[in-house]
């Protein structure tokens, strides 16, 4: 049959091919790309509320934006976000696939208690966890009225609020971390783990010599979800603290959101997106090159 | 289970040995102790993990306490059982969650109806065709899944407003109605199916879109429940785009109601109101998530696939 490949068969074929794109290939056009470079464009314009029409001003967005203590604050607290949720909860995921997965007892118990917050929608989790962390009526409140402590107001406080958001991002993601694990974990050979309990290898040495090597795909894997995902979730700051207090708790998408639709400063807000694109792509990459040769074992 | 009788019998095993053998290294005494700390280890490892699980539950036990708490039973008298629905009653006539739960159930159901169209036809070129160009298509598909429509909220709402679509349902759709994520999974899956199946669909006179729709379809389905389930509890939870563009009670999903409803309580006396609606909001797919543990936790599994 693929002998006889004429001119006619192949031109079918590539018509048949980009007309099943098509589709598919017009969304991404629309709501991908165009609007990418289209920012990309418009973040070299002074596009605010102080002039009626856009105005080209080349790189002076981001001159102003690297400079801005506002964006540094913003992009640091999200370097910080990132430094606090994503080995917190990739380590607990590969405890809790560890356990979920062999557990002699509560093995669907501990599956469902830790995945169902993935389940939850962001703007859900914000509202339970406000209502932990709330001054007087909250869960930890009450919990310090009890033994006898003061007040508690963790979101009010520029010290504690990023702490606050860490521990709830955390609890969300662990979960879902932890279901990759779980695959990961399916793929190494049985084998290993039978010789290895013939030799009389401990279980920390199991784990440590076996487990946590034949799952670095999986870490790697997480990791860039994990990175890629501290930038892209900020449902919670419109419910629990706007950014606030003092821009403490703000995230870069946030604060794009903020400029975007309260400021109604368009050019800075594209120059935020392109750095923000540039980020994902950065992060991504690190996936889809480079590494990802080198860890993987087969 | 399966492991620790290994492990004795591994244990017995090398103790005969060892006693045939006449080595008698490790004593009767010394083994029973290494057996009771082995043991020991994995009681407190079981004990330190179930207590994760207990935590990790503590905030929903608490949403829930509270939605079903009459408000003058007071936060001391843990020890009665009083419960009531009056929360969500006054929560579903104080907002229009009903016309909230109309405009989700649209929404995720237009947006899986095109998705399932667009990444079947996508997903069988990538996977059966060789085409000029296939490379660099693939490359710029890839692109989405590195730059979501998340991130593309300030650029999607101009493209929006240039199409005049503002504060429409279909204007919260249109990003998501071509997915990567989608066509990838499914591309994986066609390309297992067989090519013998295909060559013999392909002498009785079937077209390639006939094997399509009549071969590799049905044979996927498991696959397209995963995608369906991982998609719906995407738009299900989805909030910041549908905020932007969003500007009525008519086309307003319910993470967006949710929160219009939390933020009109000033902080204090609600919190039975908010718990309630949360609750009402998060049921559905929670339940369908205890339901079908297995399959919701496989389908997400799934949305690990490069």
């Amino acid at each position: 049959m693929r002998m006889s490949v004429t001119w006619k068969e192949r031109l079918a074929r590539n018509g048949l091919a980009w007309a099943l794109l098509l589709p598919s290939l017009l969304f991404l056009i629309l709501f991908t790309y165009y609007p990418m470079l289209k920012t990309a464009w418009l973040s070299l314009f002074q596009a605010d509320l102080a002039v009626p029409e856009p105005v080209f001003n080349g790189a002076d967005n981001y001159a102003f934006l690297f400079s801005d203590p506002v964006f540094q604050k913003v992009f640091s607290n999200n370097l910080w976000f990132a430094v606090g949720t994503v080995p917190t909860s990739m380590i607990l995921a590969f405890l809790m696939a560890l356990f979920a997965d062999k557990a002699m007892a509560g093995k669907t118990f501990s599956r469902v208690a830790f995945f169902y917050p993935n389940m939850v929608p962001m703007i859900a989790v914000a509202n339970i966890w406000l209502f932990i962390y709330t001054p007087q009526y909250g869960l930890l409140a009450q919990l310090a009225q009890w033994v006898g402590r003061a007040d508690m107001n963790l979101l009010g406080h520029p010290d504690t609020v990023m702490g606050a958001m860490i521990v709830m991002m955390i609890w969300k993601e662990a979960g879902y971390f932890m279901i990759f694990y779980l695959a990961g974990l399916q793929n190494i050979p049985k084998d290993l783990y039978e010789s290895a309990s013939m030799d009389g290898v401990g279980a920390w040495k199991v784990t440590t010599r076996i487990t946590i090597p034949l799952t670095m795909p999986t870490t790697l894997f997480v990791g860039v979800v994990a990175l890629t995902n501290a930038f892209k979730l900020v449902d919670h700051l419109w419910i629990m603290t706007k950014g606030g207090p003092d821009n403490a708790s703000n995230l870069l998408l946030y604060h794009i959101y903020d400029t975007a639709f309260s400021f109604y400063d368009q050019g800075m807000a594209a120059a935020m997106t392109v750095v923000m694109i540039a980020v994902l792509l950065i992060l991504s990459s690190l996936q889809f090159f480079g590494w990802d040769r080198k860890i993987h074992y087969q | 289970m399966g492991k620790s009788d290994e492990l004795d019998r591994a244990d017995a095993v090398k103790f005969s040995l060892d006693r045939h053998s006449g080595i008698g290294a490790r004593t009767d005494r010394e083994l029973r102790f290494g057996r009771l700390k082995q043991r020991a280890a994995r009681g407190i490892w079981h004990l330190a993990m179930l207590a994760v699980g207990v935590v990790w539950l503590i905030p929903f036990v608490w949403v829930i306490w509270t939605a079903f708490r009459p408000k003058d039973a007071g936060m001391n008298s843990f020890l009665t059982w009083q419960w009531t629905f009056e929360h969500f009653a006054r929560v579903w006539e104080g907002a229009p969650f009903a016309q909230y739960y109309l405009n989700t159930l649209t929404i995720a159901g237009g947006v899986l109806a095109v998705q399932l169209f667009s990444l079947t036809l996508a997903a069988y070129a990538f996977a059966r065709l060789r085409f000029f160009g296939r490379d660099v298509v693939f490359m710029l598909f890839l692109v989405q899944i590195m730059v979501p429509a998340d991130v593309l909220i300030f650029s999607n709402y101009h493209v929006l407003k240039e199409f005049g679509l503002l504060d429409t349902k279909l204007g919260i759709m249109l990003p998501y109605f071509a997915s990567a994520f989608g066509i990838f999974l499914l591309r994986q899956t066609f390309k297992q199916m067989p090519l013998e199946l295909e060559e013999a669909a392909m002498v009785e006179g079937c077209s390639r879109l006939g094997i399509l729709w009549r071969i590799f379809v049905p044979l996927s389905l498991p696959v397209y429940i995963s995608f369906a389930v991982v998609s719906v509890s995407y738009q299900w939870n989805n909030f910041l785009w549908p905020l932007i563009v969003t500007n009525s009670v008519e086309n307003r999903p319910l993470t967006v109601g949710l929160a219009m409803f939390a933020q009109s309580f000033e902080t204090g006396a609600q919190w039975a109101e908010v718990s309630a609606a949360t609750l009402l909001v998060v049921a559905p797919l929670l339940i369908g998530f205890l339901l079908f543990q297995r399959k919701f936790i496989n389908s997400f599994m799934h949305s690990g696939i490069k």
